[in-house]
């Protein structure tokens, strides 16, 4: 067995809460928020930031949690899929993706839904190309991606996507 | 298979000193970590060189764009995102902001930096090749001091660099040019999205009534580093633009670099693409 490093204890602001995890410095974020903080939401793709799965927000940013070792992530503020609805009401998104059938087996889903929340913080009236571009990092095996596609779309229409770090 | 988590170290140095002692007192035993966003990829597929990481993420002096009268200095944890929104990134180095734009997903652009693209080492990185076009250079410091490096020749062979053990890259200085270059970009690779280049290509030039007085070409994924193409150059400085001339360059650069066969690609078609690209770009500057 190879000789181990000491653990260390981070703290981070996860979806308005302080949540805080001894954990091995080199752990990745998304093991972290799966298994220690039990936010079971964030799934695990590929594991190698290709696939946009484990996507969540740090400090307002959308980036790829397996991509990010714990150490890094200490006193950083992350919005991971759960805190997207505001108790029982469902985003714009949300609804949107229930909608139009822009989920189907679901674990690409919550990437796709942060990814597209990101999108429209920044751009509340996207263009096609820009929200090609903004979900150009999550990949999804069943829809063909046209579902999704309209399920943006249709978030931008009912106008009442908010940001989750600006709830 | 992935690499066995508590068996590996990272440090957050709280600023600069702290971690020019760590590198000084073990040279070679930490390895520098930025973004992480090729890191933590060699974690998963248990492939990393070393068992102790120092991340930069504190050093508050590695952060930031810095616009002189003379040229623009980027922290070396300027992320990909940061370059591409910079307003004065985007009108004096487009290069650098649409390499930026092609690098990864927006997910990946939030993480990765510039100094971490460039002591990764690729061949294959997407933002070398627009640094080499605006001549830029690297500062690197350690506890013995401060120097500055021309990047042209800061990579000395595959995955080889003119980097000493306990120096870390702090900052990447793009001289501010007065007179207007015409400048191409192109990358090209298996689909728009998050692909790895098959072969990458920037080039700028200063035109005088028809002749070409400056000009820069580099090159990425055809050779064991991102390559100047100097020989090319010099086969069209002071020349005007015609079919032969573009036809003689297209043979010279063939030449110049030496793609291989691997997974993304292979040599022929590196080759013929890399030749293409220098074609569209020499027929827009005779536009």
């Amino acid at each position: 067995m190879s000789e181990t490093v000491e653990k260390i204890e981070i703290a981070c602001l996860v979806n308005g809460e302080w949540r805080s995890a001894r954990v091995y410095p080199l752990a990745r974020l998304l093991d972290v928020i799966r298994g220690e903080m039990r936010l079971t939401g964030t799934k695990e793709g590929c594991g190698e930031g290709e696939c946009g799965a484990c996507a969540l927000l740090m400090n307002g940013a959308i980036v790829n949690s397996c991509l990010v070792p714990a150490a890094e992530a200490d006193g950083a503020e992350i919005h991971t899929i759960e805190g997207v609805a505001s108790g029982d009401q469902l985003s714009a998104v949300q609804s949107a993706f229930l909608e139009c059938g822009g989920a189907q087996c679901g674990i690409c889903t919550p990437g796709m839904v942060i990814a597209a929340a990101a999108l429209l913080a920044r751009h509340p009236h996207p263009g096609d190309a820009e929200i090609r571009e903004g979900l150009a990092g999550n990949l999804c095996r069943c829809t063909g991606y046209q579902k999704i596609f309209t399920s943006v779309v249709r978030a931008c229409e009912s106008g009442r996507e908010k940001s989750p770090g600006n709830r | 298979m992935r690499a066995y988590i508590p068996a590996y170290d990272l440090r957050v140095p709280g600023n600069l000193s702290e971690a020019l002692a760590i590198l000084g007192r073990e040279p070679g035993v930490w390895q520098p970590f930025a973004g992480g966003t090729d890191l933590m990829v060699l974690l998963e597929a248990g492939k990393l060189s070393h068992r102790k990481f120092l991340s930069l993420t504190k050093l508050a002096d590695f952060r930031g764009v810095e616009v002189t009268s003379g040229a623009v200095i980027l922290g070396a944890l300027t992320t990909y995102m940061e370059i591409q929104r910079h307003p004065g990134l985007q009108s004096e180095f487009p290069l650098l902001c649409t390499a930026a734009r092609e690098t990864g997903s927006i997910a990946t652009q939030n993480r990765g930096t510039i100094g971490g693209n460039i002591v990764n080492a690729s061949p294959a990185a997407d933002s070398p090749p627009a640094l080499l076009v605006y001549d830029a250079e690297v500062e690197l410091v350690s506890e013995r001091g401060v120097r500055w490096l021309p990047y042209h020749g800061f990579h000395t062979g595959y995955k080889k660099m003119q980097i000493a053990a306990d120096e870390l890259l702090r900052a990447i200085r793009l001289p501010r040019r007065a007179e207007p270059w015409k400048q191409y970009y192109r990358k090209v690779g298996t689909r728009k999205a998050q692909a790895i280049s098959k072969v990458c290509f920037a080039g700028a030039a200063q035109m005088e009534d028809g002749i070409v007085r400056g000009i820069r070409i580099a090159l990425g994924s055809v050779a064991p580093i991102v390559l100047r193409a100097v020989r090319a150059e010099a086969s069209i400085r002071g020349k005007k633009i015609t079919p032969e001339l573009i036809a003689a360059t297209k043979d010279i650069l063939g030449h110049e670099i030496a793609p291989i066969d691997d997974i993304r690609s292979t040599a022929r078609y590196r080759l013929r693409v890399a030749q293409n690209l220098l074609a569209e770009f020499l027929m827009q500057l005779a536009r």
